[in-house]
């Protein structure tokens, strides 16, 4: 698994998330954000873990994992950890890279920023949330 | 363990043989401390010398520094190191280039310009020195860093510098009393030390450009996409894209320097699945600084800033920096040897009534825990036989994923407000938890308030 930022570019490009940005948008996120490998097995957060950081899924699968039980599984293109930064609780599960996976990251502490100067990500976000609502209800009813 | 040090250069000093090109660093080694040179407390206020067992090679920053500032030059830094690896007695083979890897069942082969080596664990400790450039139409034009020329050159020059890290600003300082026009850009903003917290982003002595772009002299701080270097005869024409109104803006300039950044020579690792990460591609490793995907390959030195921990709170490591990597190299050496060759001294007791007053005394002064904060921890383990063994400074990633005896990680963290703070991480059962202790004006932690809350945090535990 190789990457260069015009690699990671084109990723961005391709994910929901990120579907609203133009070029040079996405490259200055592609500029300005990290990118993380987590090995199989390899914790990506943890429950009760402080000062944790939001992450989008650019390759690979990740397992929600609370007590020991599996909850869901997460693949390119999906997000994680915003629920514990924006309330400014540690996560209440774990997240585990089931296979190698790689990651945008952006720290906990910049995420208000980054949605704020990219209001287009965050209504997408917006709708990616509402979306997971609506499944829990369902499941629910 | 039975090694071999292998280098492609002459001598000691690996990229400082070279860099930086200003020829002053940004680690600081302060003659004058609150601790003594060559005591361990010492190595906070020092973050170029290297850490050795023997007294006589201790704080050998000190002794080549000329004392006309606490930056040294890269050539007393060069000598720094020349002068450790004499006196240590490192036996290093100069002159020999690595060439080619082979890994045969449980032996690698390195194929070198000396013929081939074979070992059981290779540590590849080559550097992030070699030149790196994105995949700008037309950046074959621009010279890169690692080619600048003497900054008289660019007298009354229109200078444009790709990139808004160190280097570029390090060269935007050098060239301002030279340069016409200075013009810095990438596509993200540029990021100040003073705001991250931490060594990544401009250090304050390369601010100057900065300011000058503030105050409207004759600096141009842009944040925008490159989209072209196209040369026109004498000069250049270089296209950008602001991110925000995608306008173009089109600069005529006398000169591009690309201050891109550098990569690792790692070779053919990646052919052998070494995987690597972010734009400069590094090879992604674990918390053991082990290859992510390559069981058994090792890293060292400055690539150690692609195993970049916990992050919490977004804060860095300092791997990147001899002050962090130096630390790491001294445990990833222990961990060899435990891992592949079963010699692991028996750990230290600490007695119980000592157990509190060591940990306050670790936050204060543990120069592991100041220089890699939430990176590394002190260890102390509740053995069954022992009582209290203490399991030296390991990655916190490391005791925060392992288990399950009953033990503590002490650790030094900092928060998006700036406190800096102690903070203890206790596994009892299986469980972890984690105690956050106060920050203190002075960052003296050895208070009545944090005795009582570390007593109370470890109740049960190790107390």
């Amino acid at each position: 698994m190789r990457s260069a930022p015009d690699d990671i570019t084109e990723t961005l490009a391709s994910l929901a998330i990120f579907a609203d940005l133009t070029r040079p948008e996405l490259e200055k996120v592609a500029h300005s954000l990290e990118e993380r490998y987590f090995a199989q097995d390899e914790k990506v957060l943890r429950e009760g873990l402080s000062g944790s950081s939001f992450y989008i899924i650019l390759e690979g699968e990740a397992a929600l994992v609370a007590r020991g039980k599996r909850l869901g599984t997460l693949g390119r293109g999906d997000f994680f950890g915003e629920i514990s930064v924006l309330l400014g609780e540690p996560p209440v599960a774990d997240v585990i890279a089931a296979r190698p996976l790689r990651c945008l990251v952006v720290p906990g502490e910049l995420l208000r920023e980054f949605l704020q100067s990219h209001p287009r990500v965050c209504y997408r976000l917006l709708v990616a949330e509402a979306r997971k609502l609506a499944n829990v209800t369902r499941r629910s009813a | 363990m039975k090694h071999a040090v292998i280098s492609a250069d002459e001598g000691a000093g690996g990229m400082f043989r070279r860099w930086p090109f200003f020829q002053r660093l940004l680690s600081w080694t302060k003659p004058y401390a609150p601790f003594e040179q060559g005591t361990r407390e010492y190595e906070r206020y020092d973050w170029n010398s290297l850490l050795p067992d023997e007294i006589e090679c201790r704080a050998l920053m000190c002794r080549v520094m000329d004392g006309t500032s606490y930056y040294p030059s890269r050539l007393e830094m060069e000598r720094n190191l020349a002068e450790f690896a004499n006196r240590a007695g490192v036996a290093v083979r100069y002159g020999c280039r690595w060439t080619g890897t082979r890994h045969d069942g449980d032996r690698w082969t390195l194929e070198t310009s000396d013929g081939e080596f074979r070992c059981q664990v290779p540590i590849f400790a080559v550097g992030v020195a070699e030149p790196w450039r994105p995949q700008i139409p037309g950046i074959e034009e621009a010279l890169h860093y690692a080619e600048t020329r003497p900054a008289e050159t660019y007298a009354g020059h229109r200078v444009f510098i790709i990139g808004k890290e160190n280097s570029g600003f390090e060269l935007a300082t050098g060239f301002l009393q030279w340069a016409r026009q200075i013009v810095l850009a990438s596509p993200s903003p540029a990021k100040l030390s003073i705001n991250t917290r931490s060594l990544v982003g401009v250090r304050a002595r390369y601010v100057q450009p900065y300011e000058d772009h503030v105050l409207a002299g004759g600096v141009i701080v842009l944040d925008a996409s490159i989209e072209r270097v196209e040369r026109t005869g004498s000069t250049s024409l270089v296209r950008t894209r602001k991110a925000d109104s995608a306008a173009e803006l089109v600069f005529e300039v006398d000169d591009v320097i690309a201050a891109t950044g550098f990569t690792s020579p790692i070779l053919d690792l990646p052919k052998l699945g070494v995987a690597t990460v972010g734009r400069n591609k590094l090879p992604a490793q674990t918390p053991f600084w082990e290859s992510a995907s390559v069981p058994g390959l090792y890293f060292g030195g400055t690539i150690h800033q692609a195993s970049p921990g916990l992050r919490k709170h977004g804060i860095p490591s300092n791997s990147g920096g001899v002050n962090g990597h130096r630390y790491n190299g001294r445990i990833l050496a222990r961990e060899v040897a435990r891992k592949h060759f079963g010699i692991d001294p028996e750990r230290p007791v600490v007695p119980r009534a000592e157990v509190v007053s060591y940990l306050l005394h670790e936050f204060t002064n543990a120069p592991e825990l100041w220089h890699q904060k939430s990176y590394l921890a002190r260890v102390l383990i509740r053995d069954e036989k022992r009582g209290i063994v203490d399991d030296g400074v390991l990655p916190l990633q490391v005791f925060l994923d392992s288990g399950p005896a009953d033990a503590v990680a002490a650790t030094l963290e900092e928060n998006p407000a700036g406190d800096i703070y102690p903070v203890l991480y206790t596994r009892r059962g299986g469980v972890s938890a984690e105690h956050d202790l106060p920050p203190h004006p002075l960052h003296d932690f050895r208070t009545r308030d944090h005795e009582r809350a570390v007593v109370e945090a470890l109740e049960g535990l190790l107390v």
